[in-house]
């Protein structure tokens, strides 16, 4: 896997802080943009950009590709709905219930997954992901093709109405701003040290006394577990739960959205769900040839761009972002 | 009519032979899959678009040129393997450097591509493709119907199956191609060129999706996300099974067909999940798979 160089220690302080500094200013983008774009875009673009980083917490960081990130994003959601809809929770505990459930399903899905490496890592969240999609085809819960439809958004805390976008506008980015910064904070821990030491030499991890599997089971389930916040908050945005967040081609998806914006970076994900849903969006009208384009644009990520977008910017400024 | 813990046999063997049709697919794919991961080290994922291409061309060469089902058996994975071989001259080969993820992630890219591009032309709906009128019929065996077409897709594929096990196995080519997977530098060292080798491997690999495919065409009709599904339920059925060992490809791939067609009988809620769930255990039991070598 290719990677960013790592600034030496007498850098200006400008370059230091790249990535406090990138954060402010997309902080600030964010609080503007809704006065210029759809808001209920921008929630879903910002839903999307958490559920990549989630994703991109695993293979940008330990190297990890899973092939069913679908599963948590999805499963969340049907859960939230479920949760806002049937049982009448307020919003906050909606998103926490369908969290939760996707923390647990990120703790059997990865301890079975965590049992083989490399490429049938890969095949077997897959696999787990494509059955847990026949779950809920056939689950009565989950409304079949219908999906969950008029998820009530309700009033955070009992207090603000996110009927109005704006409200709800800013606990989506609420929400998404602390999922970066919880996924900032893992990378730079001790932690995080290890995730990394494992993605480059996994037997030398051992060797040095790491018990790694618990290293890369946690690592898992943290990235299951804010997929599922990122897929709870869209079925409150969108105010339904369907099938096409828990198939397969959602799994692909957030894999070309973290690949396009850069493996291993911390705002590539974010840029690259931006220009995959801008680009859904502008070509909706194109039909089927979107996934065409999809795939043309995974291959020429794979053979000509492998840093991805805000990758390639990195590595020509020689800094962290 | 007999019955077999309380369901009519004729319900039981004729699920059981749906299962030996489906497990004759799963085995035909995973070796493939698995005859390719040994000697490129990259999983194909374009290998249910593979599928899916050898039904259509099959679908394509009897509107267009004529050809009937016996040439398109011949016809479309001489055509698909060469597409294979061309993919992996543009694409594959600049990726063995590279992690293994990275060929996953080209694969499936170039799999959205051809989905994409058939379902462009086909629509998403299903084409049917007819018998052919030398296999039409069947026999009443008493207890069951037996139509003869599923029995020669059953024969077809465990013939090549064991033909490609034998080839591996047991000739000085098959020799060859194993010495180059434990070790190509050695191989080539001895002047053997495994550049050439390895793409004649993957248009072989690819060729023999293209001839599940064809096979599947008259039984499912010709649809472009016919593969898609396939390919998943043929991850998991590699995951148990292992990709270290042929002839365990080949029994993975019937076992778990017939096993899925007796969960239709006995308990069709699970019957799209029953392999999955098979998985789970064998991966906590076995992690290795049924027949793996430990990596």
């Amino acid at each position: 896997m290719e990677r960013v160089v790592e600034p030496s220690a007498k850098v200006m302080p400008l370059r230091r802080h790249s990535e406090w500094i990138t954060f402010g200013v997309m902080v600030v983008v964010l609080l503007i943009a809704p006065f210029f774009i759809y808001p209920l875009f921008l929630m879903q673009a910002l839903c999307f950009a958490l559920f990549a980083c989630a994703f991109n917490l695993l293979i940008g960081y330990v190297g990890l590709l899973s092939f069913g990130h679908a599963l948590y994003f999805g499963w969340a959601s049907y859960i939230a709905a479920q949760a806002a809809k049937v049982w009448g929770l307020p919003p906050e505990l909606a998103i926490l219930t369908g969290t939760a459930a996707a923390a647990t399903l990120g703790v059997v899905a990865g301890s079975l997954a965590i049992r083989r490496q490399g490429i049938y890592f890969a095949m077997i969240t897959l696999a787990l992901a494509q059955m847990m999609y026949f779950v809920a085809l056939r689950a009565k819960f989950t409304g079949g093709e219908d999906g969950i439809q008029g998820v009530p958004r309700g009033h955070l805390l009992g207090l603000v109405d996110l009927r109005s976008d704006m409200a709800m506008y800013l606990l989506v980015l609420a929400i998404f701003l602390a999922g970066i910064l919880f996924i900032h904070r893992i990378i730079h821990s001790p932690f995080g040290e290890v995730l990394k030491a494992i993605r480059e030499n996994e037997p030398r991890a051992i060797s040095l006394g790491y018990k790694t599997e618990r290293y890369k089971l946690a690592a898992f389930v943290l990235s299951a577990t804010l997929a599922g916040a990122a897929g709870s908050t869209k079925a409150l945005v969108v105010q339904i739960a369907s099938l096409t967040d828990v198939n397969w081609p959602m799994s692909g998806e957030v894999v070309l959205m973290t690949l396009v914006g850069g493996l291993g970076t911390i705002f590539g994900p974010v840029v690259g769900s931006f220009v995959i849903l801008v680009m859904q969006y502008k070509l909706a009208f194109l039909g089927e040839w979107v996934l065409v384009i999809q795939g043309v644009i995974f291959v020429a990520c794979v053979l000509l761009f492998r840093r991805g977008i805000i990758g390639e910017i990195a590595n020509w400024l020689r800094i962290r972002l | 009519m007999v019955d077999i813990f309380g369901i009519p046999s004729a319900a039981l063997f004729g699920q059981l032979l749906i299962g030996l049709i489906n497990g004759s697919f799963y085995a035909l794919l995973s070796l493939g899959l698995a005859v390719i991961f040994g000697m490129l080290n990259i999983i194909n994922f374009t290998h249910g678009a593979q599928y899916m291409l050898g039904a259509l061309s099959a679908f394509l060469l009897l509107k267009y040129s004529g050809l009937g089902y016996w040439s398109a058996l011949i016809v479309a994975p001489v055509l698909v393997g060469i597409v294979g071989v061309i993919i992996e001259r543009m694409f594959l080969q600049w990726l063995y450097k590279l992690d293994h993820l990275y060929g996953l992630l080209l694969t499936f890219g170039l799999a959205l591509i051809i989905e994409g591009v058939s379902r462009n032309y086909l629509g998403s709906a299903g084409l049917p493709y007819a018998l052919p009128d030398s296999l039409r019929g069947g026999q009443n065996l008493g207890f069951m119907f037996l139509p003869n077409y599923r029995v020669w897709v059953i024969v077809a594929s465990l013939t090549v199956c064991l033909g490609t096990w034998f080839v591996i196995e047991r000739t000085r080519l098959g020799a060859n191609l194993r010495a180059a997977t434990e070790n190509p530098m050695l191989v080539r060292a001895f002047g053997i060129n495994v550049p050439r080798m390895i793409t004649l491997t993957y248009g072989f690999g690819v060729a023999l999706a293209a001839f599940a495919g064809v096979m599947a065409a008259p039984i499912y009709n010709v649809s472009p996300n016919m593969g898609s599904e396939l390919i998943i339920v043929v991850f998991a059925v590699v995951v148990i099974g292992g990709m270290g060992s042929i002839l365990g490809a080949i029994v993975t791939g019937f076992g778990l067909g017939i096993v899925e067609g007796l969960t239709k009988v006995f308990f069709p809620e699970a019957s799209n999940t029953v392999i999955f769930v098979i998985m789970a255990i064998v991966l906590l039991i076995s992690p290795a798979g049924l027949f793996g070598r430990r990596a």
